[in-house]
């Protein structure tokens, strides 16, 4: 492994990097060849963030070496790195909200005239670098009333402030509309263009498929291997990331719905009528939206994130009062219940942010398992170890959970594990209704399918589901109807049949809501 | 004439409000809670006295009054961005601290447990409506321009650009090359030294350190940061609020049916509306506290 690295951009060789316990780097490597794009694919917890931390100066390796342009640059720092050209646009956004453009971009690298901050200077610098790179933004907007598409742009303009050459985008679609992705994909062919190197880490692989030359493929901390773009398919790649063969979502097609659902005219499992739910920001977070959900049907709710899915989640879960309307379990109203009797009437919520609503992440998994059914695993009064500690084995192996051992703490877990927790809870409990909002988010190949596969079982059980996600795919994949949701209110509500991603997208931006 | 006299009353008892919350404001704008206002204040009292007593000169004083501000500050910067302990925690033990060390050392220097001997300060003898000797006094002076020195190191030189994105968001800071925790060690030994000048005020105008002469007004300076939403120049209202409430309470002593103790809770009432949300939300630094991360 010690050949020339002439000829690479980029060369990381044998890359070693632990976080206590943890290794998350095991012999990593990567190579980069210059004036391409290329994917850094793997299941999360594969250790291709860390990779690219360690790339632009953020983590010091443990061991292993790391050419940038033929140069032995082992070890530097971030300081370093952005001299060199090498910028990363982070997945969670490096962004200061309550300043400016201009300000968070020169931030670290100010203009300035007699000591003094040059804002004019500022303003005008970020001006003429939006004019040649064709990413435009307002420098003087405060990047707090950014849209997430523009926040990006600024976060892209930032590194190639600082004379970036090599940029690194970490998942840098999961928060984007589907015109904003393809904006995106032009902005990097154009870079590449221009002669620039692009490292693109996503589990996308329809996203490999459509823009990179050359993917690297990790798993488990460690390289499986470098393909040409043009030389693989997304089964080959799905492939080496779990290592065994997996039905990509879509794939298998949704079995037609269970008799019993044409019949249930009756009574819908959950009936939400002209509900109206405030937050701090918004008067109407979400706007009287009513719909019906059948038992053994899965309602799938598109959209741009920020569009009221949340509030509308948690309006029915009951984390969120609803100023107006009302929420029917089974033709019972429960708007004025608490959480815990609308999950005793049959309501189960996977939360989409599992650390802050799902888990407690300090405490063990088997505690979280039990956690909000804890009165169910007690004997006079007490916690009951025994029986939480059976919960917790049969759960652990039916979920698939690792590490297997019910002491662990949830954080010591890779978010697809933690997230399996929460699904093995919800999901392993009494219910007839379900609310799943982002159920695979940060989640890797394996488990997607895994999850995938229990809400599809549910759904064949006769379970209604709800099922809200920034993934179209996973939309698309699993649900019987589709609404997108737009500025607080279903734009448009479609039976799957007549649902794809163009006719979803114009929704979403609502360039086609008016219709509704 | 009773007006002008309100008013010179009113300034000399916003002194060491302005100093403190002037150095309260950078602190917690670099995301440090400024809970150790008070023990900054203390400290400086008392250096300032002992540098005033030995230099036989108030510049001593004023000099070893930042000395010791800055001193405690870095005691608090050490704990809580080296060491990330709880800013909380390390605050109130700065002030518990403040207490006892000024009060050993009053006994061991000055042997004395209530106050030092008099002491060479700036003040004039007062005339008329007291507006001679404020001028006469250069700590007025460094007090009234403290609120804009700051509001000018905030907003418009690079390394109050780089506070406002460390207490915001010390991530991104760090991810363009800032050295957080070095803009921190500054913004806090800054709002120690200005601090520190607000007891150092406070014993040159009495020509003596008392023990705990400060009396609060380091918590009643944090009231004033919390109350004008970390803004300096509406944080330098605040102070001048505070202070006016304060001088109507000296003013209608005796003569009112109102205890006086319900005009002293005013800036604490205040701020309790202002953090309830009444008149507009005040936000915090969305960084403020979180060191220990």
């Amino acid at each position: 492994m010690t050949g020339p690295a002439a000829g690479f951009a980029v060369r990381l060789t044998g890359i070693e990097k632990s976080f206590g316990p943890v290794r998350a780097n095991r012999g990593a490597s990567l190579a980069v060849a210059p004036g391409e794009i290329h994917a850094l694919v793997g299941e999360n917890g594969a250790g291709k963030s860390t990779l690219m931390r360690v790339l632009s100066g953020m983590y010091a390796p443990d061991a292993g070496t790391m050419e940038v342009d033929g140069r032995d640059v082992t070890g530097w720092s971030t300081a370093h790195a952005i001299a060199a050209g090498v910028g990363m646009v982070h997945q969670h956004f490096m962004l200061v909200p309550p300043l400016t453009v201009a300000e968070n971009i020169v931030l670290g690298r100010e203009i300035t005239s007699h000591g003094q901050l040059d804002r004019a200077g500022a303003e005008r610098a970020v001006a003429e670098l939006c004019a040649r790179t064709g990413l435009v933004v307002a420098p003087g907007r405060r990047v707090a009333d950014l849209s997430v598409g523009e926040a990006q742009r600024v976060e892209i303009l930032k590194t190639l402030y600082r004379g970036a050459k090599l940029l690194i985008l970490d998942e840098p679609t999961a928060v984007l509309s589907p015109p904003e992705v393809d904006e995106l994909w032009r902005v990097l062919a154009r870079m590449r263009a221009g002669g620039d190197t692009i490292v693109l880490i996503t589990h996308k692989l329809d996203e490999v498929m459509e823009i990179s030359d050359a993917v690297t493929v990790m798993r488990h901390g460690e390289t499986v291997g470098r393909v040409a773009t043009r030389e693989t398919s997304p089964a080959a790649l799905a492939r080496m990331m779990v290592g065994r063969e997996v039905a990509l979502a879509g794939a298998a097609p949704l079995p037609p719905a269970p008799a019993h659902t044409a019949t249930s005219a009756d009574r819908p499992a959950l009936e939400v009528r002209e509900l109206t739910v405030a937050d701090p920001r918004k008067a109407r977070a979400v706007d009287a939206v009513s719909f019906t959900l059948a038992p053994g049907e899965i309602l799938g709710v598109a959209g741009v994130e920020g569009n009221g899915q949340t509030e509308l989640v948690e309006a029915i879960a009951g984390l969120r009062p609803a100023r107006a309307g009302a929420v029917l379990l089974d033709g019972r109203d429960v708007t004025r219940l608490t959480v815990h009797e609308r999950g005793a009437a049959g309501l189960s919520h996977i939360p989409e942010d599992r650390q802050r609503r799902g888990l407690v992440l300090d405490y063990s998994i088997a505690d979280n398992l039990v956690l909000g059914q804890q009165r169910l695993y007690t004997r006079r009064g007490a916690l009951d170890g025994a029986r939480i500690a059976d919960n917790a084995r049969r759960r652990i192996e039916q979920f698939d959970i690792r590490p297997g051992d019910p002491a662990a703490p949830a954080r010591t877990l890779s978010g697809g594990n933690q997230q399996k927790i929460v699904v093995a809870r919800e999901m392993g409990r009494d219910f007839s209704v379900l609310l799943a909002a982002q159920p695979t988010r940060g989640v890797d190949v394996g488990a997607i399918e895994f999850i995938h596969a229990q809400l599809r079982a549910a759904r064949g059980a006769g379970k209604a589901i709800l099922l809200v996600s920034a993934d179209l795919t996973e939309i698309l994949a699993l649900s019987d109807r589709i609404a997108v949701m737009y500025g607080g209110r279903f734009a448009a509500v479609l039976p799957r049949a007549m649902a794809t991603e163009e006719v979803l997208g114009a929704y979403m931006t609502g360039a086609a809501g008016q219709a509704a | 004439m009773i007006f002008l006299a309100l008013v010179a009353q009113t300034v000399r008892i916003s002194m060491p409000y302005l100093f403190a919350s002037a150095g309260g404001v950078l602190s917690e704008r670099s995301g440090l809670i400024g809970l150790g206002l008070e023990g900054y204040m203390l400290a400086g009292a008392f250096t300032a006295a002992l540098g005033s007593y030995y230099g036989q000169n108030p510049w001593v004083g004023v000099i070893a009054g930042v000395g010791g501000g800055m001193a405690l500050a870095l005691l608090y910067a050490l704990c809580s961005i080296r060491y990330k302990a709880d800013q909380v925690v390390v605050g109130v033990a700065i002030n518990l601290l403040a207490v006892g060390a000024t009060r050993f050392f009053l006994r061991l220097v000055f042997r004395s447990s209530s106050n030092s001997p008099r002491v060479p300060g700036f003040s004039v003898v007062e005339t008329g409506t007291g507006f001679l000797a404020l001028a006469h006094n250069p700590l007025i002076w460094m007090g009234a321009l403290s609120i804009p020195a700051v509001a000018w190191l905030l907003y418009r030189t690079p390394f109050g650009l780089r506070v406002r994105a460390v207490g915001e968001h010390p991530g991104a800071a760090l991810s363009v090359g800032v050295p957080v925790p070095k803009v921190q060690w500054i913004a806090v030994a800054l709002s120690g030294a200005l601090a520190g000048l607000g007891g150092a005020y406070l014993a040159l105008d009495q020509h003596q350190f008392s023990d705990q002469m400060t009396a609060g007004r380091g918590f009643i300076a944090l009231a004033a940061v919390i109350f004008g939403r970390w803004d300096p120049v509406r944080v330098g209202f605040a102070c001048l609020l505070f202070a006016a409430a304060e001088t109507m309470e000296i003013r209608l002593q005796g003569t009112s049916q109102i205890p006086g103790q319900f005009v002293q809770m005013i800036p604490y009432l205040l701020t309790i509306v202002a953090l309830a949300g009444v008149v507009g939300r005040a936000v915090p630094p969305a960084a403020l506290g979180k060191s220990g991360d």
